[in-house]
């Protein structure tokens, strides 16, 4: 049972892992990121860790996967022929696929070394839970925990100062041909 | 369990692999970007399968900080994405060179 949910949810992942690799368009990568995503939320819980397969359904699909897709129907509202990834040289993609396998070699080399034949041990009762989790959070991972907060306002702050759109140079006087944001406001509304 | 750990860790580092593959190969940020997550997200795997084999959540934790700073590293990154977009009208990575030597 378990060996079957193993199998079909990794197979899943690896499929979705080279569609986002080969996908042409960035809206069909963001896609089979989707599907990367949820069989690893699968395979999270096929490890016992029920509070990190729900926090990846809540943050990855739900928030990080669509910030994706906003910026990707953002850019591509500006420029309707974002020109899909133009060819690389051939030596460039051979350097790129050897150099990948090598280094899958020597880690998978390395895994099977330290881990073939390894027995697990025996789960203490509620492993993994948010109850068990979030008691480590508070005790053992107070600091980093406080820290990981720091590093979202932070991320908050400048998500906001970046995102916003650029001030003109003469505040009050608008271009030529082109209204002021009140003006265009005003306009809209007696419309 | 039946599936051994060294399985979950294999299918980790495959995913590793593509997703170095991927920064590699393609020449558009966003996809870049989601290269990225997906390497992140093989890693938080490998520490999934970590934590279940030593039966210590301390990897569980780690994970849930990689987590955390993938959202920030993300909102940032795409930030700084549309910026560029914005003065440059391009996402090519190949095409943003000023800072080149």
């Amino acid at each position: 049972m378990e060996s079957a949910v193993f199998l079909i949810a990794s197979a899943l992942s690896l499929v979705g892992g080279v569609g986002v690799v080969t996908a042409r368009q960035p809206i069909h990568s963001a896609l089979s990121l989707l599907v990367v995503l949820a069989s690893l939320a699968v395979l999270y819980l096929l490890l016992l860790a029920e509070f990190l397969a729900v926090l990846q359904v809540i943050l990855y699909a739900g928030a990080i996967l669509v910030l994706f897709l906003f910026v990707i129907m953002l850019l591509h509202a500006h420029s309707p022929e974002l020109h899909p990834s133009p060819k690389l040289g051939r030596s460039h993609t051979a350097t790129a696929v050897i150099s990948a396998t090598l280094l899958f070699g020597l880690l998978a080399g390395a895994v099977l070394q330290a881990l073939g034949g390894r027995v697990v041990a025996p789960p203490p009762p509620g492993f993994g839970s948010p109850e068990a989790v979030g008691r480590a959070l508070f005790t053992a991972f107070l600091l980093p925990f406080e820290l990981a907060g720091l590093l979202l306002l932070v991320g908050i702050v400048t998500g906001v100062v970046l995102g916003k759109a650029p001030e003109r140079r003469e505040a009050g006087r608008p271009e030529e041909g082109r209204p002021a944001r009140e003006e265009v406001l005003t306009r809209g509304g007696r419309r | 369990m039946t599936v051994p750990p060294a399985a979950y860790v294999l299918l980790s580092t495959l995913l590793f692999v593509l997703g170095a593959l991927g920064v590699l190969l393609r020449r558009t940020a966003l996809i870049v970007f989601m290269s990225i997550e997906l390497m992140l997200n093989s890693v938080n795997l490998a520490f999934l399968s970590f934590a279940r084999m030593h039966a210590d959540l301390s990897g569980q934790l780690v994970a849930f900080f990689v987590l955390v700073v993938a959202a920030v590293e993300v909102v940032v990154g795409l930030a700084i994405l549309v910026d560029i977009f914005r003065t440059r009208d391009t996402v090519d990575v190949d095409e943003v060179d000023l800072l080149r030597g």
